[in-house]
């Protein structure tokens, strides 16, 4: 055994430094104390997180609201195992966190021992990469790799496994050399000639759009889409992860697209003959049944992961790389353009077909409608269900970074501890997690965590005693037979979320509503605000057939 | 449609778990799969042979492409390479067929490496469908036990991993 004046865990918690680490949303335990211990001697933040699942929501909340890595910390075996939904949340979703755990003793790995389990094994299918750390002398490489893989290229997790042993092994640090990632290039740069095929496509299209996925905010490139659609007059549509991608009230937005997209933008994808789709991998809540898919269009497609083109579309003309740079300079070969005909068809189509929601009553629109009336530039978080589709569609944001969800996994739970994890991030900002009831539940013991950690996010729960969604695909698809999809009415939110320390309000009648949002904007503790709804309010539109274009609205 | 695909890698632990991971995980079938170092210290080199289509096969070599420990992977044609597989196989000799036996072994170009009293122990070398028909032949002898290395594969001339096409 080496030794030296240094020990893993030291070594580990430098390098987190040396990353300009600010916070880490964690849990301890046996196989991760000497990390804990150096922890309490280093100025980095520990937050601590009342189920692991929570500390993996809030780094990927942290993350998507910040663009910054985020960093969560597990004990090994159940504690490691608890992270899995959130890295394979922050996967889908491609949000970079790192997380790190604890593993039992090099010398009693493979033998069952307590708490052991392979979580390198369990996460290669959700994580970017991940490490086993054999050696405490490696830590500072590992690191510094895990932190350029996550945040490069497409982001997403890593998972960095410390054996306990190796964090107690003391070494003396020396300049090891480590070698290089000789098969992880990105490719940054848009290939030139494809760009300039692009603008003659788009340049020669008389119905062309912009689908806008996560991959526009991730690249920091909302503003280069926006001059870029300004120029050439380009109506964009969105995907649920797209929403912050493009200002949502500016005139060329027409909305969401996909099973539960907007008439106007399920329209537009179906008529337009040139596609410029844009940090989206098309996925199946977008595009609806293949087959019908853009059958007019040629699409032009952009990502940075060359494994996303043609993967579920097939893709006109690719272009792998970086969003931000293949948009300005396809801006810049753009013609300004007008048209006035593609455009007033598409907003005749928009007249026709409104929001249809209730904005009276104790409803979710309405809720959301005067909310926006009581909060500037909120960074909206959203849960998974039916209030989810909801937000997407009644509350529209205009800033970057400001509508986080979960999309790709569809984590019930996601909210509450992704809220807490972007007020971290953005501490000057209101935070609202817009929750189900059904969602709540499940993470609703990081309420405790907000707390005790001072953390004032406002959690709205969409109470309709019911798992809304489940409900309406019965309803829709099986003949209305609600199994298991109720809650009973023994779970009074207001009083569990004072149980914990928070501002508990409950609102029942519509004259209620603002003046609760009130209090609980104003309180600047944690707050949560149940709304009894009228009624579980189903949400519309919803694809029911073949293509995008067999709806109930 | 069979496909062989040649992957360039790292060397590191975990590596072939990831990487035969991946096929499962897409639903993707491996035929065979043989993997060994190269000339490359530090760097191990997979064959592995799959049925798919063009598309799927081309989903799967870019994801494998996306691992942080693939250096490249590529599709190689059958045309333009060399490729190989190696095969043992344990007889029992009866007596009466033993001179048929020789000419066969001599047909297919096996070698006889080990014959412990009645029980030899054979080796052949071909493509793919040499191998086959090999055992073809075989079968109709007192087959013990056999074994295949799955396929290895060469493009012929200077090949595109050499050409430094990566990505
Ligand atoms: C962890 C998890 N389990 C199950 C589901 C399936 N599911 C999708 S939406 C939904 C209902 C959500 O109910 P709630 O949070 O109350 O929101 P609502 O639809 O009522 O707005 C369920 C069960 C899921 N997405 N995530």
């Amino acid at each position: 055994m080496r030794k030296g004046n240094v020990t893993g865990a030291k070594a580990l918690l430098k390098a987190l430094e040396a990353q300009g680490i600010e916070v880490i949303f964690g849990y301890p335990g046996g196989a991760n104390l000497p990390i804990y211990d150096e922890l309490s001697r280093s100025p980095i933040r520990h937050v601590l997180v009342r189920h692991e699942q929570g500390a993996a929501h809030m780094a990927d909340g942290y993350a998507r609201s910040t663009g910054k890595t985020g960093v969560c910390l597990a004990t090994s075996g159940p504690g490691a195992t608890n992270l899995v939904t959130g890295l394979a949340n922050a996967f889908m979703d491609s949000s970079p966190l790192v997380a790190i755990t604890g593993q039992v003793s090099r010398a009693m790995i493979g033998n069952d021992a307590f708490q052991e389990v392979d979580i390198t094994g369990i996460t290669i299918p959700i994580t970017k990469h991940n490490y086993l750390v054999q050696e405490p002398w490696e830590l500072p490489h590992v690191v510094e790799e895990a932190f350029y893989l996550a945040g490069s290229g497409r982001p997403g997790p890593v998972l960095i496994d410390v054996p306990r042993d190796v964090q107690q092994e003391e070494f003396s640090p020396h300049q090891a050399k480590f070698p290089q990632l000789e098969g992880y290039n990105p490719t940054l740069e848009g290939h030139p000639g494809q760009i300039k095929r692009a603008a003659a496509l788009l340049k020669g299209a008389q119905q062309p759009l912009i689908v806008a996925g996560g991959g526009v905010y991730q690249a920091g490139a909302v503003q280069a889409l926006r001059l870029l659609a300004e120029k050439a007059d380009i109506p964009v549509i969105h995907t649920l992860m797209g929403k912050a991608s493009f200002p949502n009230s500016h005139p060329l937005c027409l909305g969401l697209l996909g099973y539960h997209g907007r008439v106007a933008a399920n329209t537009a994808v179906s008529e337009a003959d040139v596609i410029l789709a844009v940090g989206t991998r098309l996925a199946d809540r977008s595009t609806g049944p293949l087959g019908t898919f853009a059958r007019q269009a040629r699409i032009i497609h952009v990502d940075i992961d060359p494994a996303e083109i043609s993967k579920n579309v097939p893709a006109f003309l690719p272009i792998v790389g970086d969003a931000k740079g293949i948009l300005i300079q396809l801006a810049g070969l753009l013609p300004p353009a007008k048209r006035a005909g593609w455009r007033a068809r598409l907003e005749e189509v928009a007249a026709a077909h409104p929001l249809r929601g209730k904005l009276k009553g104790v409803s979710i629109p309405n809720i959301l409608r005067l909310l926006r009336g009581l909060v500037d530039d909120p960074l909206m978080v959203t849960d998974v269900g039916r209030h989810q589709i909801f937000t997407a569609h009644y509350f529209p944001v205009d800033s970057e970074r400001s509508f986080i969800s979960s999309g790709g996994l569809g984590t019930m739970g996601f909210g509450l501890p992704a809220a807490i994890g972007a007020k971290v991030g953005n501490p000057g900002r209101t935070v609202v997690a817009v929750c189900g009831d059904g969602s709540f539940l499940m993470t609703c013991q990081e309420v405790a965590t907000a707390v005790a950690e001072n953390i004032p996010v406002v959690a709205l729960v969409m109470n309709d005693y019911c798992l809304g969604m489940v409900k309406q695909l019965q309803d829709s698809f099986y003949g209305k037979r609600h199994e298991s999809c109720r809650f009973g009415r023994n779970v009074d939110y207001a009083r569990l979320a004072e149980s914990m320390g928070a501002l508990g309000v409950r609102v029942t009648a519509e004259g209620e509503i603002e003046p609760a949002l009130r209090e609980a904007l104003a309180s600047g503790r944690p707050a949560v605000v149940e709304f009894v709804l009228d009624e579980p309010a189903n949400v519309y539109p919803m694809v029911t057939g073949a293509s995008l274009l067999e709806y109930v609205e | 449609m069979r496909h062989t695909i040649s992957i360039l890698c790292d060397d590191t632990p975990g590596v072939m778990t990831r990487v035969s991971g991946l096929f499962s995980r897409r639903g993707f079938n491996i035929e065979s799969l043989s993997v060994g170092h190269t000339e490359l210290s530090g760097k191990s080199r997979f064959t592995i042979v799959v049925a798919g289509d063009d598309a799927v096969l081309e989903q799967v070599r870019k994801q494998l492409q996306k691992m942080v420990h693939v250096i490249k992977a590529w599709d190689i044609k059958p045309l333009e390479a060399v490729e190989r597989e190696h095969a043992l196989i344990k007889l029992e000799v009866e007596e009466r067929k033993r001179a048929e036996l020789l000419e066969v072994i001599t047909a297919v170009q096996a070698r006889i490496v080990d014959s412990s009293g009645p029980v030899w122990i054979l080796e052949v070398t071909g493509e793919t469908s040499a191998v086959d028909s090999a055992f073809n032949l075989f079968a109709h002898y007192r087959v013990l036990e056999s074994i295949r290395t799955g396929k290895i594969a060469l493009e012929r001339g200077h090949s595109r991993m050499m050409k430094g096409q990566r990505g």
